[in-house]
């Protein structure tokens, strides 16, 4: 399957990375050369083979119910471009 | 005495303790020779104060009698992907500008902890995306390396972690950090004629440094010989609770252990590795390390891996895949840049902030991934990949029944030239061809130089071990080293 210039620009508004329409024109046959060329894939033949969810075998811990970290908020504000308040800053998101 | 900035880390760690030289008196060697190699970009931040700090703290430490971590005494390069405390951590991107973590990444601060110090932050591809070096917004890194025509093309240091692989082979830092989704230390690694080892899957602790794939990203260690890796690597490695995929297992003495005594292994050789119209000094260097092992006592069989071919193709999926969800995190909100437009709401400020903050080759990656994973193709190409994914683990299970370590080459190629494969980002994702697999299955896979080819370049091998057994790997790069005598070192340029 080949994608097209809308559905370009469908994947770069769901990647929220907005787009020119030349950027947009000129990532059509880049993105086709890659995608024909990862379609190879379809010709394995995967009957009866589960899909990998884990390359070495590790099951997963549980750890202790209890608070590890925490009270650092301006730690975790200080790289923020807009913090007021105590608060990370956004634009106006409600009329 | 001898030039300290040519010493190994072996030679800087037992020299320090001998007393023949201070650390202070190494770490200004190698803080001059970074200030001295501007012409090679292979430095994001340099920081020679915080090496000096560290080298002095070693002095001291010796001075008192006191105990001395592993690595006292010892400058090395970090990675610019490992979150370091206090200092600018980018990524190698725009996104990134400016960002100064609040915490210290795991394996950094293990180093640190051993007495390491910093010498500065290596560039690399933007968010470790490339195969080259040229995706940093930072600019190229060069390869100290040159062809022997009499020209001076710019040559690759390889990618991703091409200011690591440059730096080593400059003599600006003995060691320093890799990290190694898709060949990322070991593509580089023979690209400048140094060693670089990529550990089992979840060796190494992920947490702080950047997520480019979570699945198969992996930290390891570049340096000139396969002793200063076991070393570095001991340091790196370890059960982090902050990992959720670390492996809670004990970690080997893989110095102690190192032997070149190959007797009792078995060598499998994976045909599908020599694929028609292999580069014929690759195909040659490739004959020459089987030698090299059968004359440190190793058995050597042929062994079948027949879904090679469908790896890279695999990867190509699966990387992207995991890098979209990954790098949804930047939004312009908690870190890094912010674009807003004049009366841009919520979400152009996203879409404003990414497209600005991202070079070309990471919205690529970042829309094939969300591409693969949209409704309607997410089976076809995901779930179709992961299945591939678990053949081509499968083909290396079946091998190492046969066999105790797997040899290759580590590229298809010397480097090349900067600029030459950059128009075709098909061509330059065939740099990683047989590097992938043994990421894909997550496995210990180790470059290490065997000689220049006809242009004077360095060309590598490839060892692929079983899961957990990096020390046979390691033992075998020790036995192809002593044998290859690799010596070469580019003439001074820069």
């Amino acid at each position: 399957m080949s994608i097209d210039l809308q559905t370009v620009k469908k994947i770069a508004s769901l990647s929220r990375i907005s787009v020119t329409d030349a950027e947009a024109e000129a990532m059509v046959p880049e993105l086709n050369n890659i995608l024909g060329w990862v379609e190879q894939l379809g010709e394995v033949d995967v009957t009866g083979v589960e899909p990998m969810t884990a390359v070495i075998p590790n099951h997963q811990r549980l750890r202790q119910d209890v608070v590890t970290d925490g009270n650092v908020r301006d730690k975790v504000l200080a790289n923020a471009p807009q913090a007021e308040h105590g608060f990370f800053a956004v634009p106006k998101v409600i009329e | 005495m001898s030039n300290l900035t040519d010493l190994t880390v072996a030679e800087i760690r037992d020299g320090f303790r001998a007393g023949d030289f201070s650390a202070r008196e190494v770490a200004e060697g190698f803080n001059a020779n970074v200030a001295a190699a501007k012409a090679l970009n292979a430095f994001i931040v340099e920081t020679p104060d915080k090496a000096l700090e560290a080298a002095d703290a070693a002095d001291k430490a010796k001075a008192a009698g006191e105990t001395l971590g592993a690595l006292a005494g010892v400058p090395i390069g970090m990675k610019d992907l490992f979150c370091t405390q206090g200092t600018q951590t980018t990524a190698a991107s725009h996104m990134l500008e400016g960002f100064v973590p609040t915490y210290e990444s795991t394996v950094s601060g293990k180093l640190w902890a051993a007495g390491a110090g910093m010498l500065g932050k290596l560039n690399l591809d933007q968010f470790a995306m490339g195969s080259s070096n040229e995706t940093s917004y930072y600019g190229n890194v060069i390869s100290p390396w040159r062809r022997n025509d009499g020209g001076n093309a710019a040559l690759a240091p390889g990618g991703s972690s091409g200011g690591s692989s440059s730096a080593i082979a400059a003599r600006l830092c003995p060691a320093a950090t890799g990290t190694d989704t898709g060949g990322s230390i070991r593509q580089p690694a023979a690209f400048t004629g140094i060693s670089g080892i990529k550990p089992t899957y979840g060796r190494c602790s992920r947490w702080g440094i950047v997520a480019f794939a979570s699945s198969l990203d992996q930290a390891g260690p570049m340096a000139r010989t396969v002793r200063d890796n076991a070393i570095l690597l001991e340091t790196m490695a370890g059960f982090d609770p902050k990992d959720s995929t670390s492996l809670d297992l004990a970690v080997p003495q893989w110095e102690a252990g190192l032997s070149s005594d190959l007797r009792g292994k078995t060598v499998g050789i994976p045909n599908e590795y020599r694929p028609d119209g292999l580069n014929e000094e690759i195909s040659a260097m490739w004959d020459r390390g089987i030698a090299w092992l059968k004359d440190a006592g190793a058995k050597v069989v042929d062994v079948s891996l027949p879904h090679t071919k469908y790896a890279l193709p695999a990867y190509y999926i699966i990387a992207p895949a995991e890098a979209s969800s990954n790098l949804a995190r930047y939004d312009g909100v908690r870190y890094g840049q912010r674009d807003l437009p004049d009366g841009a709401g919520l979400q152009d400020m996203y879409a404003a902030t990414r497209a600005a903050g991202f070079g070309p080759e990471v919205k690529r990656r970042i829309m094939i991934g969300t591409y693969v994973l949209s409704a309607g193709f997410y089976d076809a190409y995901y779930t179709q990949a992961q299945k591939v994914r678990a053949l081509i683990a499968r083909d290396f299970d079946l091998a190492f029944e046969q066999c105790d370590l797997l040899l290759t080459p580590t590229a298809p190629s010397a480097s090349f030239a900067l600029g030459e494969k950059q128009a075709d980002p098909l061509a330059m994702y065939l740099n990683d061809v047989f590097t992938v697999p043994a990421s894909l299955a997550g496995l210990p896979a180790m470059a290490v130089p065997g000689g220049l080819d006809s242009q004077g370049l360095p060309i590598g091998l490839q060892i692929i071990g079983k899961a957990l057994d990096e020390q046979t790997v390691l033992n075998a790069g020790l036995a192809i080293e002593e044998r290859a005598g690799f010596t070469a070192r580019a003439d001074k340029w820069w």
